[in-house]
């Protein structure tokens, strides 16, 4: 029990392959069927029924839009950069689908071979990767946006790398708290990491979560934060002179994104594939051996993995990420659109000094904690959790009614008590 | 339901809450997620409910010996804001008068009733029906044949004694 046999190069090689087209498969499976969620969910919130006709509840609605959008025409304005002009939606979507590689989505499966990570690729920059890779998704958006020689499309395309540039801070920011706690940027040793505190990280770092959950929200071009499309003002952004197939390709490409920011938040924040109150799947490859935890003494506890708990974990990742993935349409569906420059303030002058901060409190906290000599472990967890919660509750509130942000009516009130002030030439309020 | 305008002040700064009111909205479309009552009518199995003034496709009232009610005296193409009724009227040897030709283009018509309001012998009359759909366009000129063909129920016109339809 407990001891390793280790994949041979073939078969490392061949379940890559399989795993490679198996997640592919999946996160494009989960992404069509997030159009149809999308759409139904809002119409039930909108007390509608939405699109249930293609085949029992509206099942087969994705394959139909699919085919709508393979056969329709392709429109090519005639003043577009053509070769851009196509490049942009292969741009966008391809960081999108490469991040999900590097996300654990189960526990280590057992096979007479050897052991398969239920990872695309463990790769030791875990995170680094997706941070990189997921901004690279903004050159597609911005090339579109200018390629198309639409004001419209290119006003998109400067509030999407204005906004992108804003909201990596944060995120990035949000997730050095997690890296602190962690110690490392691989998402597997991350998973571990929890199981190993007893806490999901999104208590002793819920306002790293919140500072993450915002920024991908932004990252994502989801509303509250969809400046790039903003129908209302924008037509439709950065995509407004695609159409047919490379239109959907920029769909796929956000949603894609939707389920990496969402199955990302449950893996850093609600523990992976961890399943709650169980030690029996926490599961680590240690010198060589699988083990569970160490015991009191130090020593390591072995453990072995099996099919059952890969699929009970399979079934936890998805549960969560499932749950981000209605959490965020539900926020779509509920929240109006930001105005362009609340966006900008809210990134930098609330988000980034916050989550600085932030940081150092929990810097201060650990290394207070390990001077202590506390162990790594939930009571560890529960004094980051305490401080934490009060920091956030202090975030919160300062937050809230106007005390940073506020709204047009703060804007009017100014207005008003400086009737005669001249604009000065760069546009900006005078002081009141 | 009568129009009524609610004019919402906004909060004085300070006043509002920005966290409470998210929490707020985000509990109420979760109220109405998962609220079973939803206003869809899913119509090709449901028909909708229309109202005894509903103005549609037209109908001609026949006589029982099955000749049409008109007596072809050129109200209705007179009054027809849309222009759309084309009447020939004839007169057969006991001198009633009849319409040889009796037109009405439904794609032009703009459904204002008048013809059936106008019409002494209440002969022509717009009907509670609205699935008219055709494959092409020249289907959409009713004949006298089809509007004395129609057998909806027709609509009830307003009067202004019992201006609510009590
Ligand atoms: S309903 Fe109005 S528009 Fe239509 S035929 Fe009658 S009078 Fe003309
Ligand atoms: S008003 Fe009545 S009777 Fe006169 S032409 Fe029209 S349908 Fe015939």
């Amino acid at each position: 029990m407990g001891e390793m046999q280790e994949l041979s190069t073939f078969w490392f090689v061949t379940f890559g392959a399989v795993k490679v087209v198996a997640v592919f498969t999946v996160v494009m499976a989960v992404v069509a069927y997030m159009t149809l969620a999308e759409r139904r969910v809002s119409a039930f919130i909108q007390d509608r029924l939405g699109p249930n006709r293609v085949g029992p509840f509206g099942l087969l609605q994705p394959i139909a839009d699919g085919i709508k959008n393979i056969i329709k025409e392709e429109t090519m304005p005639g003043t577009a950069a053509k070769f851009y002009f196509v490049l942009g939606p292969a741009l966008a979507i391809m960081p999108a689908v490469v991040t999900f590689a590097v996300i654990p989505f189960a526990a280590p499966l057992p096979t007479p071979v050897g052991t398969v990570d239920m990872i695309v690729a463990d790769v030791p920059i875990g995170i680094l990767y997706i941070l990189a890779l997921s901004s690279l998704a903004v050159y597609g958006i911005v090339l579109s946006g200018w390629a198309s020689n639409n004001k419209y499309a290119f006003l998109g395309g400067l509030r999407a790398s204005a906004q992108m540039i804003s909201y990596e801070v944060a995120l990035g920011l949000s997730v050095i708290a997690v890296l602190l706690l962690a110690g490392n940027v691989t998402l597997t040793e991350m998973v571990w990491k929890q199981q190993q505190l007893g806490l999901w990280f999104v208590f002793p770092l819920s306002l790293a979560f919140i500072f993450f959950l915002i920024s991908a929200l932004a990252e994502t071009n989801r509303l509250p934060f969809d400046m790039p499309e903003a129908e209302s003002e924008l037509i439709t952004g950065y995509h407004t002179e695609y159409s047919a197939m490379k239109f959907s390709m920029f769909f796929i490409a956000e949603y894609a994104h939707v389920v990496t920011a969402s199955a990302l938040m449950a893996t850093l924040f609600f523990g992976g594939w961890d399943i709650p109150f169980w030690p029996g799947d926490d599961m680590f490859r240690h010198e060589g051996a699988w083990i569970r935890g160490f015991d009191e003494s130090g020593a390591p506890i072995p453990t072995s993995p099996s099919v059952l708990i890969t699929l009970l974990t399979l079934a936890a990742f998805s549960v969560k990420t499932g749950f981000f993935l209605l959490l965020y349409i539900w926020i779509r569906w509920t929240l109006p659109r930001f105005r362009y420059d609340q966006v900008m303030h809210l990134g930098w002058k609330v988000l980034l000094p916050a989550a600085l901060a932030y940081i150092m409190l929990i810097a201060g906290t650990m290394l207070v904690l390990d001077q202590l000599g506390v162990a790594y472990g939930m009571l560890y967890g529960l004094v980051l959790t305490a401080v934490s919660g009060v920091t956030t509750l202090a975030f919160l509130f300062f937050v809230d009614r106007d005390r940073v942000i506020s709204g047009a009516h703060r804007k009017r009130t100014t207005r008003a008590r400086a009737p005669r002030a001249v604009a000065d030439p760069a546009g900006r309020t005078p002081p009141s | 339901m009568a129009i009524s305008v609610k004019v919402m002040r906004r909060p004085e700064a300070g006043r509002m809450s920005y966290m409470r009111a998210t929490l707020k909205g985000m509990s109420l479309t979760f109220r109405h997620m998962v609220r079973p009552t939803k206003v869809t009518l899913e119509y090709p199995e449901e028909q909708p409910e229309l109202s005894p003034r509903w103005r549609g496709t037209h109908r001609m009232e026949v006589h029982a010996d099955g000749r049409p009610k008109c007596v072809a005296c050129g109200l209705c193409p007179t009054v027809c804001p849309a222009n759309c009724i084309r009447l020939v009227g004839g007169e057969d040897d006991q001198g009633n008068r009849y319409p040889i030709v009796y037109e009405i283009d439904e794609f032009r018509c703009i459904f204002c009733g008048m013809c059936q309001e106008v019409c002494p012998v209440e002969a022509i009359h717009v009907g509670q029906h609205f699935e008219n759909a055709e494959y092409g366009r020249d289907r959409f000129v009713y004949d006298l044949d089809r509007l004395m063909e129609q057998d909806h129920p027709v609509t009830q016109l307003w009067d202004p004694s019992d201006p609510r339809s009590e």
